[in-house]
């Protein structure tokens, strides 16, 4: 343990910690822009300088360690005004349209230009502009916006293993981009837009879908695979508009494409509700399926992604017709019978999926051993 | 030859050289009696290409010697033996060297920096072996420590201090780097040296690598310099053949060997943790210190990084002392500097002189003063994070501690000699658009705060400067000093406050009256002819490349102002100068 004293509270941490966990763990708060828990610690922004008795510079608390002794001081006139100059100096090169930013509210630069009082620039300038836009399906990246914070970048390397993105250029003209700056096609986690503090990366289809204060947060866990990743449905007027996670969560936080992107077919009016029953004659064979290929943004913004009434699909209601639960089950039951006495019961095999929890595959094997009494039972994850 | 004097047709007059004296018959007798030698650099670049002649020990040197004038020489010196009075160096030649002291430049321009023999010759390797059979890591870095050598790359640390604090940390692995990446404009230092005496540099990283337990060392050095690069890498293979690389260095048990690392040109990655950055494969970005690279470096191995010309100093210390090198220099930065000295002086080339020399003696008896006559304003010192010493401070002596006394540095040892006809404004715009466009953009005030300063200072020279603009410079360039990350940014406002220190006036003449006291800004001049004294003697008209310049013979011309783009070509050659 190391002993430590920060704007006169004296406070013993384990050596290592850095000097703004140090003071966060009693409650001094030091703005940060650069800065991520899970992240190595980068030294970008400089807004989390502080002044430690015997350094001739003010450091930044993000990067230094703790050592023993140490007297730090988080706030005082001088390092007040560095970090104005700072988000002026962010600001200068910052797109002034808050008001029309997916992120107004949500964002730390928004935020701190707003403790900070800033409205007057003294640095106003030149700007970078960004003619070409990211042609990418999901992430709206809107690099005029970036304040090159290089969360995204570490984000990517570090926990999702990708290293889509890196800085390219020098100087002012420093931007994160994919390899040769083409549009962006990667893993598509959104780990990304997860960590950006700024509206520079945003998913593209919860564009214009509501403001934080109109979305209710719903948790709940995701139902694509037996990870159970804990979901957060963020829900205007009874629609899904995104899915966030929270950080104290089994996951982290962190989620996949599908935990991410993948919530339309909760609102899809070809998702199947109720049960059906076949009404069709057995060999008739005139439900086909058609594969759906992304072809444009545009099938991104529909809420349903499953083209419906296009020629050459048959919609299922021809075939089957729908039925109760009980119907259903007692269909089921008496089919699975009378298989069981005919051929007996090694005629049936069970077949789980990976989107059951482990309770459900585990409940589902002893369906199929001590009600069916078969051993013919697999997973497809066991391929 | 580096590559100034190739710029300058080295290799056109050795070829010339080597085809009269084929051509005169004495080709024979060219193994047995006489031998020609390629050389490193000589210097004194303004009077390259440069020949020693040397006959029967007398030694006589031609200046601007072109390929033309090769055939007299071989004639009438090498055949009769009588040197061509006409095109030998004169008394500036000897006083630009007499007042140097030449300690890492001793052997440079003197030996074949492609053949390790020529290093031998002059005592090379001998430091090595040293140390290598008689001396104790230890040992070897009290010696460095008790020399006072302080590293020649900028920030002036303690070598042996820090050879120490390495050696003393404990881990398996252990590298030693040689900073070759030289990336200010105008320094030429590091290039020289090593295409002038490469073995020394290799000779240093062997004695720093055992001292703090090293098994393998990189250069980084830049690809924009393709003769360093193949005369290092000749020397490297050299140096393996002979075995003062490679396993068990002179059965000492020492393994160690070099590898070449090229940099891609980025001003950034000569500071340390860039560089380590830019071998580890990374974008050459800063990283926070502390840990600092001799705790874990490459790799996150403890590193020593090291200087060219802090490496090539090592042997010369080892085998001639530390007390023979503390001699030299003042009582806290001992021994030499080299510098590139550079701008408006006369002798533009390469110097090493003592530490705490005068400037004034370094730029008047070294440098022979203006080359225009003009006079002299100022000394830049330090490139881009130096700063200007104004022509009244001449006097003051050039180490560490006296330089950051009046705002400047050492640094790498740039020095740019600025006359009457700089305009100061401008100067700090070139030197902002140079750390501008090679700040890494990782930390907001470098990468934005100097784009402001630079644009502050575009407005300026344009005319559009703002009351309050000087203040707002300076208060923008003491909060970049103050929270930016690494060197660069942390000094890269240093000529705009060193140049508003000393001349504000020139600052207030661009803002108040639009008016640049130089004439350089070519906003705020215009050219035009006076009538009343123009002859019309169509001198200034040939020499315009723009055309712009219209007028009968014998009557007075004049200059179109929207074709003029204001070179100044006409104004210098104009021969009726009435003041
Ligand atoms: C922006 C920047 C550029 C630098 N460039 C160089 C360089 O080109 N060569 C060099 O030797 N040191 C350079 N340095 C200094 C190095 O970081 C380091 O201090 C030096 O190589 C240490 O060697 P020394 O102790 O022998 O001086 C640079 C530093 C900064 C901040
Ligand atoms: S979506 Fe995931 S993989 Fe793609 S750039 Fe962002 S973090 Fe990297
Ligand atoms: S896109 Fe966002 S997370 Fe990435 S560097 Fe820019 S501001 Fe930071
Ligand atoms: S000061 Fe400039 S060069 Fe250094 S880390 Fe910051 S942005 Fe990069
Ligand atoms: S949070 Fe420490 S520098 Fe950005």
């Amino acid at each position: 343990m190391v002993t430590l004293t920060l704007d006169g509270i004296k406070i013993s941490v384990p050596d290592g910690t850095s000097v703004l966990d140090a003071a966060r763990q009693c409650d001094i708060s030091i703005p940060t822009l650069c800065h991520h828990p899970k992240l190595t610690p980068h030294g970008g922004c400089r807004l989390c300088i502080v002044e430690i008795k015997g350094m001739f510079r003010p450091v930044t608390s993000c990067t230094t360690p703790v050592s023993e002794g140490m007297e730090v001081a988080t706030k005082s006139p001088a390092l007040e005004k560095l970090r104005r100059t700072i988000i002026e100096l962010i600001l200068s090169d910052h797109p002034n349209d808050c008001m029309i930013c997916e992120m107004a509210g949500d964002c730390t630069l928004q935020e701190l230009a707003y403790f900070y009082g800033i409205r007057e620039n003294r640095f106003e300038g030149e700007r970078r502009i960004y003619a070409k836009k990211d042609g990418n399906p999901l992430i709206e990246r809107d690099m005029e916006k970036c304040i090159l914070c290089n969360k995204c970048v570490r984000v990517c390397d570090e926990i999702q293993g990708v290293k889509a993105i890196d800085v390219a250029y020098r100087g002012f003209k420093s931007k994160v981009c994919p390899p040769y700056e083409r549009d962006l096609n990667c893993e598509f986690c959104g780990q990304c837009i997860r960590v950006c503090p700024t509206g520079a990366l945003t998913g593209k289809n919860w564009a214009l879908k509501g403001r934080q204060k109109d979305i209710k947060g719903i948790d709940t866990i995701c139902p694509y695979c037996g990870c159970g990743c804990s979901l957060t449905l963020n829900v205007r007027k009874n629609e899904i508009v995104r899915v966030t996670s929270k950080e104290d969560t089994i996951n982290e936080g962190w989620l996949c494409p599908k935990g991410t992107f993948g919530y339309h077919f909760v609102s899809s009016p070809d998702r199947l509700t109720k049960p059906l029953i076949r009404i069709a004659p057995k060999n008739s064979n005139k439900l086909q399926v058609t594969s759906y290929k992304l072809k444009n943004r545009k099938d991104f913004k529909d809420s349903s992604p499953l083209p419906t009434g296009q020629a050459g699909v048959t919609r299922p209601s021809s075939l089957f017709r729908e039925a109760s639960w009980d119907e259903a089950f007692d269909l089921i039951a008496k089919k699975f019978k009378g298989i069981k006495e005919k051929h007996g019961p090694d005629a049936i095999a069970g077949l789980s999926s990976a989107r059951c929890t482990n309770e459900e595959n585990y409940l589902f094997q002893k369906f199929i051993r001590a009600a069916v009494g078969t051993n013919n039972v697999d997973h497809c994850a066991r391929l | 030859m580096g590559t100034g004097g190739m710029a300058a047709g080295g290799s056109e007059v050795m070829e010339a050289f080597n085809r009269e004296i084929s051509e005169a018959g004495i080709e024979a007798s060219v193994e047995k009696f006489c031998s020609m030698h390629k050389v490193g650099c000589r210097g004194l670049c303004a009077k390259d290409v440069l020949v020693d002649v040397i006959v029967g020990g007398k030694k006589t040197t031609y200046q601007y010697t072109k390929p033309g004038m090769v055939s007299r020489i071989v004639k009438e010196h090498l055949i009769k033996g009588e040197p061509v009075a006409d095109w030998m160096v004169g008394e500036d030649y000897y006083s630009f060297h007499d007042k140097q002291t030449k300690v890492v430049l001793s052997d440079c321009g003197n030996i074949d920096p492609e053949k390790i023999e020529s290093y031998f010759a002059v005592g090379g390797y001998e430091a090595a072996k040293k140390v290598l059979t008689s001396l104790s890591p230890e040992q070897t870095i009290d010696i460095i420590k008790k020399s006072g050598l302080r590293g020649r790359g900028g920030a002036g640390f303690s070598t042996g201090t820090k050879w120490e604090i390495c050696r003393n940390t404990k881990a398996a692995q252990k590298y030693i780097i040689c900073n070759a990446d030289e990336g200010d404009p105008g320094a030429f230092m590091d290039r020289s040296v090593i295409e002038g005496n490469p073995h020394a540099v290799i000779e240093g990283m062997i004695i720093g690598a055992y001292s703090i337990g090293a098994t393998k060392g990189y250069v980084y050095i830049r690809a924009e310099y393709p003769l360093a690069v193949e005369r290092l890498r000749m020397a490297l293979a050299q140096a393996r053949g002979k075995n003062w690389l490679g396993k068990n260095i002179l059965r000492s048990g020492l393994d160690f060997d070099i590898k070449i690392k090229l940099g891609a040109g980025a001003f950034v990655c000569g500071e340390e943790t860039a560089l380590i950055a830019s071998i580890e494969g990374q974008r050459g970005m800063p990283r926070a210190k502390p840990p600092f690279p001799v705790h874990s470096g490459l790799w996150g191995k403890p590193t020593v990084i090291n200087n060219v010309e802090t490496l090539a100093n090592i042997p010369y210390i080892i085998r001639k002392g530390a007390d023979w090198f503390a001699s030299f220099g003042t009582e806290k930065s001992k021994g030499t500097k080299v510098f590139a000295l550079t701008g408006k002086v006369k002798n533009t080339g390469l110097i090493e002189v003592p530490m705490g020399m005068p400037l004034k003696e370094i730029v008047y008896d070294i440098g022979g003063g203006t080359n225009k006559g003009r006079t002299l304003k100022a000394v830049q010192t330090g490139g881009p994070s130096g700063g200007c010493i104004p022509s009244e401070l001449i006097d003051i002596n050039v180490d560490f501690e006296s330089l950051a006394k009046v705002g400047s540095i050492v640094g790498s040892g740039g020095m740019v000699v600025l006359d009457n006809t700089d305009c100061m404004v401008n100067i700090a715009k070139f030197f902002l658009e140079f750390t501008q466009a090679e700040s890494c953009g990782k930390c907001v005030p470098c990468r934005v705060g100097t784009k402001r300063l630079l644009e502050i200072l575009s407005r300026i020279t344009q005319g559009k400067g703002k009351e309050g603009d000087i203040e707002l410079l300076e208060d923008l360039s003491h909060d970049i000093k103050a929270s930016s990350l690494c060197g660069l940014g942390q000094t890269a406002p240093n000529p705009v406050l060193s140049t508003i220190r000393y001349f504000r006036n020139e600052y207030e003449a661009h803002i108040k009256e639009s008016r640049c006291p130089a004439a350089v800004c070519k906003d705020l001049i215009e050219y035009s002819i006076l009538a009343d004294f123009c002859k019309g003697c169509g001198a200034c008209m040939r020499v315009c490349s723009s055309k712009a310049i219209t007028g009968e013979k014998k009557k007075p011309h004049s200059i179109a102002a929207d074709v003029c783009v204001k070179c100044g070509a006409c104004y210098d050659v104009w021969v009726f100068k009435i003041w």
